[in-house]
């Protein structure tokens, strides 16, 4: 199992540690619900080491990006970060990303850990007819995220970078408790926060700095299961959950991060041939009706048919309901649809409402 | 946080006999296992109960898990506390979280449990 570079600061917080994706991480440490619930209120902080990381330089930096993705990375200045997807030529997901936008010809893509040979493989075999170089740099980052609404308030005076004129979904590189550092306004909670990545061989300095100042204002360390409950109140998306190899930007309801004027892209052709025909089926929130909680792979009829399994399930810590996403056929994706799950062999009552089930108030 | 009066199983459940009943609940480091607490599912009263049988399901925010009988019986009460309060499984595993109270079958079958000493001996086993 790999360990993040933080790895012996989580057991000294008495972290319980699991593996995932071929990493030994933290699942919770004072528990899912504090947890969820003090990045709601005041700020958390996630190991995210990892998360992958690609380089893309090289003259045609910026068309490789573009031929590879949706969205539109010609709209990005230097200190942008925009959500995008590796897109096969189906339309459908090798991943989704983040694309930070470091200089005209230098792109730095942000991935996810459990693809991120698989992505590493796929943006290599793609370079033919692009002067691009593409490294692969997952092993020399270390990536934190501190999210909540006190996370500026935590972070600030361990930073030289101006957080308060930093805008979301922007980044700037600056010192972090001394460390060179690269500090976006980006997360996957729903919160306002920052995540942080640095080259520093040494960085748990960082980690523990963030937890001494952050304590006396209610900042606690966050693990995978809150990481996952936060996410899914705000509709992020999780890969092999919600978005695959086997569904479409259009169907995940992504239209948002499509750019068809853009010019020509990996499977753009397909996404015209959708929004022209119409799509059959789409992802959409709901809560149970009864009582149960839907997990992922649940069965789900309509009608007394069988029609999807369920992708994300869970209970709400902030809402106090059980929720989920699935793939619905799309003549009962209208919010008030009523359909059934089967938990443990019982066909437990479910509806569509709308998404994200958690917005956060804007300041 | 092993009380001395019950009998427990290797699947942390355990069972406090009075009489001819049992209560029966999960183990303090069940619940620790387990985490945050927000649902139980309970069986019906009078289900007969054969040797390992599932007693109710409790789930927390991240999984599912059935919780079985320690010994054959008969529920004669559940727990309906837990339905508003499922969060009584963290607070107070061995006392108002309890989860059934069944009618014994045969005490003879309360001699294959652990005894509070021997079950701490394997809770010591577990986490080295």
């Amino acid at each position: 199992m790999k360990k993040t570079r933080f790895n012996e600061l989580h057991k000294q917080l008495g972290g319980k540690m699991i593996e995932f994706c071929g990493w030994e991480l933290p699942v919770e440490y004072a528990g899912i619900i504090p947890e969820h619930m003090a990045v709601r209120t005041k700020a958390g902080l996630f190991d995210v080491s990892h998360m992958g990381e690609v380089l893309v330089t090289g003259k045609d930096a910026l068309a490789y990006v573009q031929w590879l993705t949706p969205n539109d990375a010609s709209k990005l200045g230097p200190g942008q970060v925009q959500y995008t997807a590796l897109m096969t030529p189906e339309s459908t997901f090798v991943d989704d990303m983040l694309v930070y936008a470091m200089g005209p010809d230098e792109y730095f893509l942000v991935v996810n850990a459990a693809n991120d040979d698989k992505d590493f493989a796929w943006i290599a075999s793609h370079t033919q007819g692009f002067d691009v170089k593409v490294e692969h740099q997952s092993d020399v980052y270390s990536q934190l995220a501190l999210q909540g609404p006190l996370a500026e308030a935590v972070l600030q005076p361990l930073t030289d970078i101006d957080l308060a004129g930093m805008k979301s979904f922007h980044w700037a590189k600056g010192k972090v408790v001394g460390k060179d550092c690269l500090v976006s306004r980006t997360g996957y909670t729903g919160e306002d926060g920052f995540e942080i990545y640095t080259r520093d061989p040494d960085p748990g300095v960082i980690w523990s700095t963030l937890i001494e100042t952050g304590r006396p204002l209610g900042l606690q360390p966050i693990g995978l299961g809150a990481r996952d409950t936060l996410r899914l109140e705000s509709k992020l998306m999780l890969y092999g959950n919600d978005i695959s190899d086997k569904t479409t930007v259009l169907e995940a309801d992504l239209k948002w991060i499509v750019k068809l004027q853009k010019g020509d892209f990996l499977g753009k052709p397909v996404i015209e041939k959708q929004l022209a025909e119409g799509l059959t089926r789409k992802l959409v929130g709901f809560e149970m009706a009864e009582p149960g909680i839907a997990r992922p792979h649940y069965p789900v009829y309509d009608k007394g048919q069988k029609v999807a399994e369920v992708a994300s399930g869970t209970f709400s810590p902030l809402l106090k309901k059980a929720i989920g996403l699935v793939y619905l056929p799309i003549d009962r994706t209208a919010a008030g649809t009523e359909f059934e799950i089967e938990i443990r062999g019982k066909r437990t009552k479910a509806r569509v409402i709308p998404t994200p089930f958690y917005k956060r108030a804007k300041k | 946080m092993v009380p001395n009066d019950f009998l427990y199983t290797k699947e942390h459940e355990w069972i406090k006999v009075e009489g001819d009943e049992g209560l029966i609940g999960i183990t303090d480091f069940a619940q620790h296992q387990l985490g945050d607490i927000i649902y139980v599912e309970l069986p019906a009263v009078g289900k007969e109960l054969a040797p390992r049988q599932s007693i109710g399901v409790v789930e927390s925010v991240k999984s599912v898990s059935d919780v079985f009988t320690p010994v054959p019986g008969v529920v004669t009460a559940v727990n309906e506390a837990l339905g508003q309060t499922a969060d009584l499984l963290n607070k107070d595993p061995h006392g108002q979280g309890w989860i059934v109270r069944i009618k014994i079958k045969d005490k003879k079958d309360l001699e294959g449990l652990l005894s509070a000493s021997d079950y701490e001996k394997y809770l010591e086993g577990l986490e080295h």
